[in-house]
């Protein structure tokens, strides 16, 4: 095991954020905050209250979801992306590192900083609302798990974009509707039957429903399921990651 | 000991159906400097991305110091470093953490006073704390120069060094590798100046499309591209050479009209002086004259005539 080389990259990777403070760190709050004042403070001071949780509260765990998987998509694929779209990946390609040691660092780093995000979140969301966390553990784990594959889906992104054009194509056209969609901001109960139906497609709900559930001890669907549904999309992403080594696609010819 | 690096039987085919290298062999001493020549799309750049596993081989196989460089890629790329041809650095970077960095990727724990040294042989170490994007074009060649040497390879490979750089820095460059072979470091040089490989190498190699054509001394093959021609015009056709020109290296044009002389450029005298003085002595008189050198690219093709 090449652990210095994790260690080069992680740092590599970690630096950027460090250089791009702003960026990584500042402006996910600042967004997240502005969506406590639309969603929590004046939209939620309509809505009393949903499954006995105020509305501000409510939406947090929603909220982090939301800028976790956003945050580990782009950091992942903009990761990748950008020293393949210099060159510099020449070197990661020809050291003597596997392609597990690779990986590792790359989406080590990008779900470190997305954590980062969602931790950050979390502390900003707790001096405007009231919250509870009823199972920590759980919380974490999901917390982990959803930061975990959805680097690996930046990552693939990161590999699979030709140009920075289809670098955002995913993130904005797929990846955000289907959060928003996902019951960031709602229960899906409170949606028409057909919609509910529609939506258990989406696998972002499992992502925010189990992640809620944590939270507040309530859920759209079974944290069994929300689980199971985590660690498919993991074990999917996984997959493909193998693949894309295992050919060389789009790294060698 | 093994050698420095073993190719056999080395293929590559691109998806488009290209065929970049065929069956390439070729051994390299340890502590050679080897340049390799070719014309642009030769396979210069295929050949040492698929060394270097940055590019898939479709056959063949490549032994670095004795290893097997893909089922013993961590011991044998361990021993590589690469010097690619285009510039791709970090922008952002520092110059000493982009160093280290490639130092760490190498497996290798972190050394301050060795890429003190790397930065220092190469002129670096007052810039280790500059952004990469603010150094020069030769600055940022030795960036990459000092990050392929950081994990201490013994063998390197430098893909066209000296490509668009200005001639003062050319000959900083070849100091640098000198000084890297003097370490006991194998060098493997692509270029397409002749000019380099005669400064430096020991050995030459030639390819094109995708074949190596030829590989010799370089002293051999300096004596093959050192040879000049004298082309005469004729005032009055000759019908055949007077004997008292024998002794030179003459050939008379079919019309008679034209006579060249082949000579050493490079050899201790010319005899052009001599041949002048005994063409006046025979009465030939010539209305004009001109000298003519092979260009690489002449060279190249006859050097291809010569191996088929």
């Amino acid at each position: 095991m090449n652990l210095h080389a994790i260690r080069a990259i992680y740092a590599f990777e970690m630096a950027r954020t460090w250089r791009t403070l702003f960026q990584s760190i500042v402006s996910p709050v600042i967004s997240t905050s502005l969506y406590f004042v639309v969603f929590g403070a004046a939209i939620g001071s309509r809505i009393q209250e949903v499954d006995g949780v105020s509305y501000g509260a409510f939406i947090v765990p929603g909220l982090i979801m939301l800028s976790l998987l956003t945050q580990s998509l782009s950091n992942a694929s903009f990761g990748i992306f950008f020293p393949r779209f210099t060159g510099t990946i020449f070197e990661v390609l020809s050291a003597p590192a596997s392609y597990f040691e690779i990986v590792v660092g790359y989406v080590g780093a990008a779900a470190t900083k997305a954590m980062l995000v969602g931790v950050i979140i979390l502390v900003t969301a707790n001096l405007f609302v009231d919250m509870r966390i009823e199972h920590p553990l759980w919380m974490v784990l999901f917390f982990v798990l959803t930061a975990v594959t959805f680097s690996l889906f930046g990552f693939i992104i990161g590999i699979w974009a030709k140009n920075f054009e289809q670098l955002q194509f995913v993130p904005l056209l797929i990846v955000t509707p289907l959060t928003f969609l996902g019951g960031s901001f709602y229960s899906i109960r409170m949606l028409p039957e057909f919609w509910q139906t529609v939506t258990l497609f989406n696998p972002v709900v499992y992502l925010v429903s189990g992640f809620r559930w944590s939270f507040y001890g309530q859920a759209d669907v079974g944290v069994g399921l929300s689980l199971a549904m985590t660690l498919v999309f993991l074990a999917a992403s996984l997959g493909v990651v193998a693949w894309i080594f295992k050919t060389g696609y789009r790294l060698k010819s | 000991m093994p050698p420095a690096l073993q190719i056999e039987q080395l293929s590559k085919t691109y998806e488009s159906g290209f065929k970049a290298l065929n069956s390439v062999n070729l051994t390299i001493e340890r502590g050679e400097l080897f340049a390799l020549l070719g014309p642009n799309g030769a396979g210069k750049t295929t050949l040492i991305s698929v060394i270097c596993g940055l590019v898939r081989a479709s056959a063949g196989t490549v032994r670095v110091h004795g290893h097997h460089w893909t089922e013993e890629y961590r011991t044998a790329r361990r021993l590589i470093g690469l010097v690619p041809q285009e510039l791709t650095t970090e922008s952002f970077e520092t110059v000493s953490a982009t160093v280290n960095f490639s130092r760490g990727l190498y497996g290798l724990p972190k050394d301050p006073a060795r890429i003190e040294q790397i930065l220092k042989d190469l002129s670096l170490w007052e810039k280790r704390d500059s952004r990469i994007m603010t150094l020069s074009g030769g600055m940022k060649r030795r960036v990459l120069i000092a990050k392929a040497l950081a994990h201490e390879p013994k063998v390197l490979f430098l893909d066209e060094p000296t490509a668009g750089v200005d001639v003062e820095l050319r000959r900083d460059m070849w100091d640098v590798v000198r000084r890297l072979k003097a370490s006991g470091v194998t060098i493997i040089l692509t270029t397409h100046y002749i000019e380099e490989a005669e400064e430096m190498a020991d050995r030459v190699g030639v390819i094109t499309k995708g074949e190596i054509i030829l590989v010799e001394e370089k002293n051999a093959l300096m004596r093959k591209l050192g040879r000049k021609q004298l082309v005469l015009q004729l005032v009055e056709p000759l019908a055949r050479l007077p004997e008292s020109l024998a002794g030179y290296d003459l050939t008379l044009a079919a019309a008679g009209d034209e006579l060249t002389y082949t000579y050493d450029s490079q050899g201790e005298r010319t005899g052009i002086t001599a041949l002048m003085s005994e063409l006046r002595e025979a009465g030939i008189h010539f209305r004009d004259l001109q000298t003519r050198q092979d260009s690489l690219e002449k060279i190249f093709v006859n050097l291809v005539r010569q191996s088929q």
